[in-house]
């Protein structure tokens, strides 16, 4: 484990280096302007795949053979009618369409064009996510009821999707809010939300996220030079910038001031209090779920610029490869049996301290709780490695990149003021005030809230029937802490106890700089634990951190409304 | 009066009084509580926890409860509670969980008296038994209520909600072991003390959570309950199911809700987000406050009446760190702003129109009620106390229906569907409209449209001679008055106030209810009623009387359904009238400024009969073979004229459409486009969309055929990928398929597509057509048995 070959991999994975070709927003261009000709039939039989009718699809299918065999006997030099679209669309169907007689057509038709010659892009990862091997992904995978369904109503089984399916009642409601976000109604544009989900990720160098909603951006209409850069997107969505940087590494230090600046009638460009309390779950949104991305170490899409390459594997890269069943990221086989004992060890202390604090009835003074509190808020935790340069295409949507999540000063006199949970709660306040300006957006966001918080299956790593509320409770306290929130009724010496050193690593390079995670950091936490139990771990990550995002911008706004 | 002799008494010789006032706190507060004398309250928050003294003027500090140099968490009250027995006697619900008491009593700066330490989580509330000095009862965020016995050091007994968080507890006032819960997930529950193990009742109130709950003083069964869902519900809870019965929606979501002593129907709330302001409500009028406090600048926390018998006091504490006493008297009074007045049309035509009873009773004119106010219902008694009740605001309701025979609008559209206005020479067009008009018994518009042939025809049309003839055989008109005004006078504040005679003289009721709509309550005329129960109910039964009375009267005063029949040798060319939904403006206008033109609709005042008056009957002796057509122009623009300002723009377009370039230039455009739309407009309001679409397509005005073209757009989606398809009909840019293929011949359907609403399958309008010759099947070979028609 010296060397780390899974951070270099997650580097490339994530877009870290682009292959010598052009930007993203390129291809897009491009690739828009073939599908208007020749490739028109291919992309309609592909949007037929995601009929619900079975012999619709079949017919689409058979046709979707039919017209690439076409291309390919044609054999006119290279693969010139065969566009590279049609190509990636192929890719991503034999790597990720749950309908299996599709994705072996796909693989199929791939096979039969590298035979005749045709240059065929590979996919670089072999699963959605860099962290879990793709063979994890299928034993521990949820039935595929859930994929097909997501595959026929969006068209396609993203990574994200992918590994949310581990906790289905998690992603249906995730999918529900996420839709209503983006497409239902709403007072902003379509092509506006889009854009400042691209805005909003790029603060986190998350290029996953940028290049979805960079597609999205286009499909609804909106103008491909904004994308070449902030200048070029109109001033009012410009202004959002100052509440996104904030938003996203300091929510903090938010105050009626910055509404006010967006909000008064004087200020110009103006946005309404529902414009802005939708611009503002959005851009929550897109943080969060950049720090579940990280936090998976989701590979790009196969269609992704980063995701996919023509050249042919080098026999170097092979070993490397994260689905081979020895893999040095599989948790449980690190280092043999000692590894193996230590670990379960740690697992019979961890429940050990959760049964004992339970039981606990220990006395302790006030002092001594802000204190803990305290010390768990400004404890230092070294994050890991400092990154390269993001790629250009995310960096230029990006004004004073080197703003980051500061840690707050050990009882300093510049420490900003905590904020009392009990003072500005999500039930009490934060909910009315987003269900009266976004009507519908409220109740979405409270029942994902409440989903995460009560998922459960009653396990640990290798125990069943174990109730993890604690430590379900400790983690999702622990987040809100780190961004400033305490709660009254909480003894914050229970996260000393039951978050072990390298799972606050982990949560903090997540909720803090999700840009930073690596693989190492993922696999060194919960050593024992499914994969499953540690993207729940991500997903409660991912809540409290909207959720504490979402509190310090509703308070700000609730005091300008005063 | 029975009421107020009652507070008196409670009150006994230590009469409250005082003024509206406030005081600074040093911090926000979180809740509120006063003694039971009422002489003091205590502010409890996160920062602060203070006893102060109601003095007649102002407000007095009195004891500083937080003290020690760095006060605990134990100091962070979420909620405070002063004992109603024992008046040394406090409780707090603190943040970090803790419930803590406090003596008074205690020598030291410190009163902290006891601490327990049981809640997980924070204690949301906490309330003492009304009538046991030592039970003590809180609930917690954990979902456990703990019961406390506070000559012990820990809770007698834990009842568990099995769900989230307590929102609120509270003892009910006349069941000893009786107390209701409510909860963050919209749940109310009812346990019994004795009870732990298990809830006796449980019900979902609210979606989301249940903020606050209140039994009644007075009444044991009713239980109000104000939730996130910016709701307060009243409960019946004495029935086996807790039925719900009365509802007020407010603005935002409630935060406390506290039934105001000695009014069986008000209750004050206030909320936790947004809005700042303490409503009180009367139950029974749920869509307006009866009262509201605005004094405070961030939202308010603590509401509490100052004295169990006083409804005159309210004492609030807000996040803006003020502690207000309001005076009742001082309270703003939304009803006073609202508008009592309204209008509105039914579906036959009726009109009802709603105003201030003062008025309408002004207009002398309108109410030549003889005997005076007699027929005015008298039954309520002296209403103790003007800003108790609901301000006055009683309107009167008329009503003015349309006569079912003669007003029905079935002649317009009979008139519409068969008057012709184009394909035929004009003069037989001329002949058929007066044909149509006469079977329709409106011999004023046929004999218009006969004339108008005359006049426009050719001077040798041999038709000519019978004029005179047919004008003089003329028949009996039928003068129409198409409004019955029925005088219906109703307050708004009806309900509520029969709602509180009921306390006095519930056999009224009976009387009452049904007599609603017609009765008039006049809260002035009231004030003669005062005195005993059966002199009101008499005049009750009076009133009911009065009600025949009163139409008997209004047919003294109408000229309802008379029928008018004029001599046979009179050139009768009064048009008939009317009615068309303009006709509010038409009534306005006809008593402002044509009073010659009276016995119209629903003209109550003038009751002399009606003068015949001809307005064309001037051309009559000018009338000539030998004169040019273009003679009669500003004559028939006159009459068109005429006709449109009578409401009966119908005739105005038919014979513009039918004249056409004969008398269009005589008309400005805009009065002529004018014309149109009303035309247009009531004929789609009566659903005649082809004799619509022909007026437009016939008219002239730019601006009216354009009307045809507009909105012409049919939005389809894909028939793969269910989007909506923006720029062209037949490909669909998400998915670049050819949505709409002919399912005969696999083509693309550039021009007329037509498909089945059962399968929706379809094609090219010539192939399907030919196709369903010859089979009865979907061409797509769908199986559905497509159908054209």
């Amino acid at each position: 484990m010296a060397s780390n070959p899974a951070a270099g991999f997650t580097c490339q994975a994530n877009g870290g280096n682009t292959p010598g070709r052009g930007s993203v927003y390129g291809d897009l261009r491009r690739n828009r302007s073939e599908s208007e000709c020749d490739v028109g039939q291919t992309v309609k039989s592909l949007a037929r795949l995601c009929s619900r009718d079975e012999e619709e699809r079949a017919a689409a299918l058979e046709e979707l053979c039919q017209g690439v065999l076409l291309c390919l006997e044609l054999d006119r030099p290279g693969s010139a009618r065969l566009s590279e679209q049609t190509l990636l669309h192929l890719l991503r169907l034999s790597r990720s369409c749950p309908l299996k007689e599709v994705r072996g057509r796909a693989t199929e038709l791939l096979r039969t064009a590298k035979e005749q010659g045709v240059e065929v892009p590979r996919a670089l990862a072999s699963g959605p996510s860099a962290f879990i091997p793709a063979k994890e992904m299928l034993k521990e995978g949820p039935d595929q009821d859930i994929l097909i369904e997501s595959f026929l109503s969006l068209g396609r089984v993203d990574h994200i999707t992918m590994v949310m399916a581990l906790h289905p009642a998690y992603l249906s409601c995730f999918l529900r809010t996420q839709h209503a976000l983006l497409e239902m109604d709403g007072p902003l544009p379509r092509h506006w939300r889009h854009y400042i989900a691209v805005m909003a990720a790029a603060r986190h160098h998350c290029s996953y996220p940028v290049q979805q909603h960079s597609a999205g951006f286009l499909e609804a209409g909106g103008e491909e030079s904004w994308l070449s850069g902030l200048q070029h997107a109109p001033t009012k969505l410009r202004s959002l910038q100052t509440l996104n940087k904030l938003l996203a590494h300091r929510p903090w230090l938010i105050t009626q001031q910055h509404i006010q600046e967006l909000v008064c009638p004087g200020a110009e460009p103006r946005w309404s209090l529902a414009e802005l309390i939708h611009a503002v779950v959005l851009m929550a949104h897109a943080h969060s779920l950049c720090s579940f991305v990280w936090g998976c170490g989701l590979n790009p899409e196969p269609d992704h610029i980063g995701g996919y390459t023509f050249q042919l594997p080098s026999p170097s890269h092979l070993p490397r490869s994260p689905c081979s069943p020895h893999s040095p990221h599989s948790p449980a086989h690190e280092d043999g049996r000692q590894e193996l004992v230590d670990g379960a060890m740690e697992v019979e202390m961890l429940m050990q301290r959760m049964v004992e604090l339970q039981q606990q009835e220990e006395e302790c003074t006030q002092e001594e709780m802000v204190t803990r509190f305290e010390r768990e808020r400004s404890e230092s935790i070294p994050t890991a490695v400092v990154r390269g340069a993001p790629p250009d295409l995310v960096l230029r949507l990006v004004e004073d990149p080197e703003f980051r999540y500061e840690d707050f000063a050990p009882r300093g006199e510049q420490a900003p003021p905590t904020m009392r949970a009990q003072d500005y709660s999500w039930e009490d306040h934060g909910f009315s005030l987003v269900n009266r300006l976004l009507p519908d957006m409220g109740q979405l966001l409270d029942e994902k809230f409440q989903v995460v918080s009560n998922l459960t299956y009653n396990r640990m790593a290798m125990h069943e029937g174990v109730d993890t509320y604690t430590l379900r409770k400790a983690l999702w306290n622990y987040i809100h802490c780190l961004y400033g929130i305490r709660y009254d009724d909480y003894d914050y010496g229970s996260v000393n106890v039951l978050l072990e050193r390298s799972l606050k690593v982990f949560v903090k390079t997540m909720a803090c700089y999700p840009e930073q995670t690596t693989a190492r950091v993922y696999h060194a936490f919960w050593r024992h634990f499914r994969h499953s139990e540690k993207v729940h771990a991500n997903l409660i990550v991912m809540e409290a951190r909207l959720q504490a995002a979402l509190l310090y911008t509703l308070r700000a706004i609730t005091h300008y409304m005063r | 009066m029975e009421k107020m002799s009652r507070v008196t008494t409670a009150l006994g010789s230590s009469a409250i009084s005082g003024r509206t006032m406030f005081c600074h706190l040093d911090a926000p507060a979180n809740a509120i509580s006063v003694c039971r004398d009422a002489t003091q309250v205590v502010v409890a928050g996160r920062n602060i926890f203070k006893i102060y003294a109601l003095e007649e003027e102002q407000f007095v500090e009195k004891l500083n409860l937080r003290v020690g140099r760095k006060p605990s968490l134990n100091f962070s009250c979420a909620d405070v509670m002063w004992h109603q027995m024992e008046e040394n006697l406090l409780a707090t619900a603190a943040t970090n969980g803790a419930v803590v008491t406090w003596n008074l009593g205690k020598p030291s700066r410190n009163k902290q008296d006891q601490l327990f330490t049981e809640h997980k989580r924070t204690v949301n509330k906490v309330c003492f038994h009304p009538t046991e000095v030592y039970m003590l009862l809180s609930g917690s965020q954990d979902g456990f209520m703990k019961c406390f016995d506070l000559r012990k050091k820990e809770s007698v007994s834990t009842f568990s909600g099995q769900s989230e968080s307590v929102r609120d507890v509270q003892f009910s006032m006349k069941d000893y072991f009786t107390f209701a819960a409510s909860f963050e997930n919209g749940n109310v529950q009812l346990w019994d003390i004795r009870r732990p193990d298990r809830y006796e009742r449980m019900f979902t109130a609210h979606t989301g959570p249940v903020f606050c709950c209140d039994w009644h003083p007075d009444d044991r069964g009713w239980l109000a309950t104000g939730g996130r869902d910016k709701m307060v519900k009243v409960w019946d809870m004495t029935t086996t199911r807790a039925k719900e019965i009365y509802c007020v929606q407010t603005i935002a979501s409630v935060a406390r809700v506290k039934w105001r002593p000695e009014k069986k129907f008000h209750l004050a709330t206030c909320s936790m987000m947004v809005d700042h302001n303490i409503y009180v409500w009367d139950v029974r009028r749920p869509f307006i406050p009866f009262a509201t406090f605005e004094e405070h600048k961030d939202v308010t926390t603590g509401i509490v009446w100052r004295h169990q018998h006083d409804p005159h006091f309210l004492l609030s504490g807000s996040k803006d760190s003020t502690l207000y006493q309001h005076m009742f008297k001082d309270a703003t009074r939304p009803v006073d702003k609202a508008n009592p007045e309204g209008l509105c049309f039914g579906l036959f035509g009726d009109l009802a129109f709603a105003a201030k009873e003062s008025l309408i009773s002004s207009d002398a004119n309108r109410k030549p009620y003889p005997g005076g106010d007699r027929r005015y219902p008298i039954f309520f008694f002296k209403k103790p106390d003007p800003t108790e009740q609901f301000a006055h605001v009683s309107s009167a309701l008329s009503v003015f229906e349309t006569d079912l025979d003669s007003n029905r609008m079935d002649w317009f559209v009979k008139t519409a569907q068969l008057y012709l206005l184009c394909g035929k020479p004009f003069a037989e067009l001329c002949d058929h409209n007066a044909k149509v008009a006469r079977e329709l018994k409106r011999p004023q518009v046929s004999t218009t449209w006969t004339m108008l042939r005359i006049m426009f025809s050719d001077p040798a049309n041999p038709t000519t001679p019978g004029l005179n003839h047919s004008l003089s055989k003329l028949g009996t008109l039928p003068l129409m008055n198409s409004f019955n005004m029925k005088e219906i006078s109703s307050g708004m504040g009806t309900e509520s106030r029969l709602e509180r005679s009921k306390g006095e003289s519930r056999q009224d009721n009976i009387h009452l209810e049904p007599g609603n709509s017609h009765i008039s309550i006049n809260n002035e005329e009231n004030e003669e009623t005062e005195g005993s129960e059966g002199q009101a109910e008499y005049m009750f039964g009076d009133a009911e009387l009065d009600d025949d009375d009163l139409y008997s009267m209004e047919h003294d005063n109408q000229t309802e359904e008379q029928e008018y029949t004029l001599p046979q040798e009179a050139f009768q060319l009064r048009h008939e009238i009317m009615d068309n939904p303009s006709a509010p403006e038409h009534l306005q206008q006809d008593k402002a400024d044509s009073p010659h033109v009276s016995g119209n609709e629903a003209e109550v005042t003038c009751l002399t009969p009606i003068e015949s008056f001809s307005l064309i009957s001037i051309s009559q002796p000018l009338f000539s073979p030998h004169l040019p057509a273009s003679f009669f122009c500003p004559i028939v623009r006159e009459m068109l004229s005429y006709y449109a300002e009578q409401g009966d723009v119908q005739m105005a377009v038919s014979v513009l459409i039918v004249l056409g370039e004969r008398i269009r230039k005589e008309i400005d455009d805009l009065t002529q486009e004018h014309w149109y739309m009303s035309y247009i407009d009531l004929l789609q309001r009566f659903e005649l969309w082809n004799v619509s679409n022909e007026v437009i397509k016939l008219s002239t005005c730019s601006a009216i055929t354009c009307l045809n073209q507009t909105s012409t757009t049919l939005h389809i989606n894909c028939s793969n990928c269910k989007r909506p398809m923006n720029n062209k009909g037949w490909i669909c840019d998400r998915c670049h398929q050819c949505a709409s293929v002919c399912a005969v011949c696999h083509h693309v359907v550039k021009g007329l597509f037509v498909w089945c609403q059962g399968c929706n399958h379809g094609g090219h309008l010539e192939h399907i057509m030919n196709w369903l010759k010859s089979s009865a099947h979907c061409p797509a070979g769908c199986g559905h048995l497509c159908e054209y028609t």
